[in-house]
Order: C-alpha cells, then structure tokens, then sequence
C-alpha cells in the first residue's frame, strides 16, 4: 500500500509480517544450534574421552559448536566460514566464495537468457502454428515429468568432449558453455508453458475489438497478446532462473570442474569438510534468492510500467 | 478446396521429381529409387497418390489414411536403406527422407484440423498426434546420426539404445528397485505426509502462517538438491540418504499449496457451516480439505517430478554401487553413453507414470471441480 493511501483503510490492513519471520527465523536458529549440540555430542565426546578428561557441560556444549568437521555446524562457524572465505580473500583467488558463486552466476544467467528465448520462439511459434501446438505441447508437458537433471551430466560431459575434443574449444569454455546448456535446457520449459498460457489469456472480446479494428495478426500479437502475456512471463523467469541455478550447480559436478558452488560442493563431500558445503550452500541460497528476487522486481517494475499492476 | 492451403504438399512434390531422378547412394550413382525394386516403386506411387490426395481430396479422412501410408512407407525404405548408405547419403536419399517427413508433417496438420470426436474415438486421436511426433523424432534421430556417422560417444542412435536396454534389463530393474522403489515412494510418502500435516498445524496458527510461509516460499526456489552430501554423510550412503534429500524438496511445495488450499474455501460456505454449528474438525473435513484437493493435488504432480530428480541427483554423492543416478554418473566416465540413454529412458517412463498415476487419483478425487467437468 502506498503512503499516499487513505488512513482510514489502515484499520482492516493486515498484521505486518516481519515480526513473525524474525521469530520464526529465531526458532529456526535455536532448534539448529540445539541440533548441533544433539548432533555432534557423540563425537566431542570421542575427543574428551580421547584425552582422558570428563568435561562440565559448558566445556561439552562449547566443543559442539566449535568443531573442525562437525556433522552439523553452528549458524556461527558457517557466518565466519563465509566471511572467511569472502571478506579476507582477494575475489580472484580460488579461495574466494565470491569467485565460486561467479564462476556459477554467469553459467546461470549465459544459460538463462539463452533458454528465455528459446522459450519465447517456441512459446511464439506454439500459438502461431496450430500442427506445432498439437504436436509439441503435449511433448512439452510430458518432458516436466521427466528428471531433466538427471540428464545433465551427460549433457556436460557429451557436450564437453564436443566442444574441447573435436572443435579445439579451450577448456574453461567448454565448461561454461556445458554448464548454460544444461541451464537453457532446464529454463526454457517454464517459460514456453508460462508464456503459451500468457498469449491466450486476452479474453475473446479483446481478440474480438482488434479484429474489428481490422487488426493483422502481427499487430494482435504486439499490441494486446504480448502486453497480455507479460505477468505470466514474469512468473515463469521467476521460475526458470531458480531452476536454471539448479542446472548449472550439478553440471558442475562431473566434468572435474574446479571452480563453481558444485565444485565447492563434491569437494566438501569428499574431504569431509562439512563447513564447507554449508557455506556453498549458504551462498548458493543466497544467490536464488537474490536472482529470483530481482527478476521479481524487474517483473513488478515492467508491470507496472505498463499500467497494469492491480 | 481452398481452406486447405498446406505447403508442404507442392514442396513434397518437388522432392517426389528428386527421388525419382537422383541417386540413394553417393558412392554408387547408378542406385536410384525406382530402380531399388518393388519396394521403391511402392514408395513413388504411394507418395505421388498421397500427394494428389492432399492437394485435392475433399475429405481429409482419405488424405490422411494416404498420408500415412506413404509417410511410413518412405520411412521404412529410408532406415531399410540405412546401413548401405551410411557415412555417404546421397542427393536422392535425402530426398527420401525430407519428402516422407513433409508428408508426415502434413498427416499431423490434416489430424489437427479434424474435428475431435467425443469420447474414447477423440482420446485416441488426442493421443496420435504426439505419437506420431515422438515416433519421427526417434526416425530422424536414427536417420541423422547414422548417416552422419555421429560417434555414439556423443548420441548413440536409438536403435543401439533399444538393444541396450533389452540386454540389461536386470541392471536396469536393480537400480529402479533401489532408487524409485525405495527412496523416491519412501521419501515421497513421508515428505508429503509431513508436508501435509504441518500445513494444518500452520493453517490452525497464524502467528506461524505469516512467519514460516514466507520462509517456505524462499526455500522452494533454493537448489535444494545441493544437501545431497550432508544427507549422505548423515544417513549413510544407501538409500535412507536419497529419501532424506526427497523429503526435503517435496517438503515445502506440499506446505505451501496445501496452506493455500485451505484458505480457498468461499467466506459463504464457511458461514453456512457456521451456521450449521460445525466445529472446527468438522468444518475442517466436509468443506476446507475438499476444497482444499486441487492445490494438494497440484502439489503431489510437482512433488512426483520433483522426487525422483532429487533422488538421482543425490545418488551423484555417492551410493551403494546400484541405483539410476550411480549408473548414470558412472557410465558416462566409462563413456557409455546408450546405457546413460537407457537408464533415462527408465528414469522417464517411470516419472511420466507416476505422474500419470497421480492425475488419475486426481480425477477420481476431484471430479467434482469445474476443470474436469466437461
């Protein structure tokens, strides 16, 4: 609600919910430091045990948090673990969380804006052609049952030997174009479903007005199916980029890759280094969030740009 | 007739003058269609009377038996031709085959432009226009990548993948068992049933509805597959891990459209129950959760794809040595890429029924709501 509202329908609006989240948010946190304790007692125990001490129960708790390879670390080791690896490392060294979530960030967006349109053309010729539609849509709706993912690594690896062994690709970008493929793959879906329902939500009467203004179908199309089709493309992106982020975190898991959260990812699994994948996940979330988010805004902006917001 | 203004058949007609006058076989130019024997000659006349049928017939019911014969047969010859062409197609070959998919691309714009017939005769006509594309999707497949002599490290043909998985069909049937019987179906009973009941507790609360919903919201767009290795490291390596990581990513979608559901229900009906002195069970039963059925459901198709991704890809962490995402990663380092095709294949066949499954119960459920009442 803007501020220039009525105060009077200030009465029957909604209890705010930042409170309730910050509460939630506080549980969230102390059932998981109460986990972390739970979880990690047998272990601190080994090492007192170890070392021939019986510890006090403060002694015993502070072990818990504070653990090398815990199984579940505390909220805290995984803020310093993040400001570790972002604050005090240069952003090109491969120490760096930042030079991780980048390596990722643009293999998603490469692979985002390509499957966007790709799921735009496809969305454009479904509505346009009517044998297109009759054959590719049910494909399209049978392929959302099928583990996409799943395919991904061979995605990755198939299109990573195409590209660096028979096309002479170097190898760095054979893996980012790898990484997009199977991000293009994953986004275009959404939004080809998204938007076919978009371009014929324009109710008949509407369809009905541009005909009688002897409307072409090009001009239908610009002038009312496009502006018409715009909330739903918006939420079909919203969908697709967290979907696409996805995409590009497991194909980075089994080309070898390096660098990148999925990278960040296996190696924390095979060396144990539980902190770690807690802050890649960490900055992996973050990142959807934040990508998610501001197509949101993006989406609110154009919306309401076009005098539609409601 | 004038409405039926299809390009393709003209264009197929050029392509019948090319497969009569240039050669199948580009090492071998005497080779032509009509000289290739009685099944050559069937497939011109065939073609040439599909041809005329599409430009002129009146009814499209003997267009399209004709169309489809002629589509086929050319298609037949095409991968009969296969193996002696391979590697060196020529002009005429080509020919063969773009004609047989223009006439087959015709055939599915004759089928969209009939009128659906109700009932089972209208289920089947729904049913054979994606049919007949999956099936040319296979044919060109097969067509393009032997021809090309695309190394099967990169896409092996179809055929090669049909006979995989017709020799490992027990491998096959082991790492189903152990990835969707075991921790797709555990994972997703016990995520959606805990889902479920957690909607209720929050729907009871409001204080949690406008404090774990949000949150609810902003961990459905998280890559939640990403908690496959600490899984792993919590519950072992077999599948209690994998179910694990599905309980967690179909946790939330069953939250929040269930939590939505419950608050569908119209503020009318909702008085009239009041009325009535239902108490807040009984409300709960006879009118919020049937109301509620299309969101839950809606929940249950999304959670059913989405559960046996999760399970794969956590399979990627490590897992006993059987399952579909450990065959898959392990096959494609030794470079089998058709056994990777085979195993998808699966993947695919078993997430299209399962979904399928849940659309029936669906219908079954939810037959009173308007979208399935035609």
């Amino acid at each position: 609600m803007s501020a220039a509202a009525p105060t009077v329908r200030r009465i029957d609006r909604k209890p705010g919910k930042l409170v309730p989240v910050l509460v939630v948010t506080l549980a969230i946190l102390a059932i998981w430091y109460a986990g972390a304790y739970w979880m990690n007692r047998s272990l601190a125990l080994d090492v007192f045990a170890r070392q021939k001490v019986v510890p006090t129960t403060e002694q015993l708790v502070d072990a818990t948090w504070s653990m090398e390879r815990p199984l579940l670390p505390a909220p805290h080791q995984i803020a310093v673990e993040v400001w570790k690896t972002t604050a005090d490392q240069k952003i090109t060294s491969k120490r760096s969380l930042v030079y991780h979530a980048w390596v990722t960030l643009s293999a998603t967006l490469a692979g985002f804006v390509s499957g966007t349109l790709l799921g735009i053309l496809l969305a454009i010729g479904i509505v346009h052609v009517a044998s297109l539609e009759k054959s590719l849509m049910p494909w399209i709706i049978a392929s959302q049952t099928i583990p996409i993912v799943a395919i991904a690594p061979m995605i990755v690896v198939v299109g990573y030997n195409l590209l660096n062994g028979q096309l002479g690709v170097s190898t760095d970008a054979s893996r980012f174009i790898a990484k997009a493929m199977i991000s293009t793959y994953l986004s275009f879906f959404p939004i080809t479903v998204g938007l076919v329902k978009g371009f014929r939500s324009p109710e008949i009467m509407h369809l009905d007005l541009m005909r009688t203004y002897s409307a072409s179908r090009a001009q239908t199309f610009w002038k009312l199916r496009l502006p018409a089709a715009m909330p739903y493309l918006f939420t079909s992106m919203q969908v697709a980029i967290a979907i696409s982020l996805v995409g590009a975190i497991v194909g980075e898991m089994p080309t070898g890759a390096s660098a990148g959260i999925g990278a960040r990812l296996l190696a924390g699994s095979y060396y144990g280094q539980t902190i770690q994948i807690w802050s890649a996940l960490f900055a992996a979330s973050l990142l959807a969030a934040i990508l998610v988010w501001m197509v949101g805004l993006g989406g609110t902006a154009v919306v309401k740009r076009m005098g539609m917001a409601r | 007739m004038t409405s039926r203004g299809h390009l393709q058949p003209w264009i197929a007609l050029i392509g019948l003058f090319a497969m009569v006058a240039l050669p199948l076989d580009s090492a071998d130019p005497t080779l032509t269609l009509p000289r290739a024997g009685v099944l050559g000659w069937s497939v011109l006349v065939a073609t040439a009377l599909a041809i005329v049928a599409a430009i002129r017939a009146e009814q499209s019911g003997i267009a399209g038996v004709l169309l489809a014969i002629a589509a086929h047969l050319g298609a037949f010859v095409a991968l009969h031709l296969l193996p002696t062409v391979a590697g060196h197609p020529g002009s005429g070959y080509l020919a063969l085959v773009l004609t047989s998919w223009l006439l087959a691309w015709a055939l599915v714009s004759e089928l969209s432009a009939v009128p659906r017939p109700k009932g089972f005769d209208g289920l089947l006509l729904r049913l054979l226009v994606p049919f007949l594309f999956g099936l040319w999707l296979l044919i060109l497949w097969e067509i393009v990548v032997v021809v090309l002599k695309v190394p099967s490290v990169l896409i092996p043909p179809p055929s090669a993948i049909g006979a995989r998985i017709a020799t490992s069909i027990p491998t096959l049937a082991a790492d189903f068992r152990q990835t969707f019987l075991k921790a797709v179906i555990a994972g997703y009973a016990i995520g959606c049933g805990t889902g479920f009941l957690v909607a209720i507790i929050v729907d009871r609360i409001p204080f949690l509805q406008r404090g774990l919903l949000p949150i609810g919201n902003l961990v459905s767009a998280l890559p939640i597959v990403g908690i496959a290795p600490i899984m792993v490291m919590w519950f072992g390596f077999d599948w209690p891990s994998k179910a694990a990581v599905v309980v967690v990513s179909t946790f939330f979608p069953m939250l929040v459209n269930t939590v939505t559901g419950l608050a569908a229900a119209q503020p009318m009906s909702r008085d009239l129950m009041r009325t009535y002195a239902a108490n807040y069970w009984q409300t709960l039963f006879k009118l919020r959760l049937p109301e509620a059925m299309p969101f839950i459901f809606n929940a249950l198709k999304i959670n059913s794809t989405l559960a046996l991704i999760a399970a794969i890809v956590a399979e990627f962490f490590g897992t006993p040595i059987v399952g579909m995402g450990f065959r898959i990663s392990t096959e494609v380092g030794r470079m089998n890429i058709d056994m990777v095709w085979a195993e998808i294949a699966v993947a695919a066949l078993a997430g299209s029924v399962f979904y399928g499954v849940v659309a029936l119960i669906e219908r079954a459920a939810t037959f009173w709501h308007p979208s399935f009442r035609t």
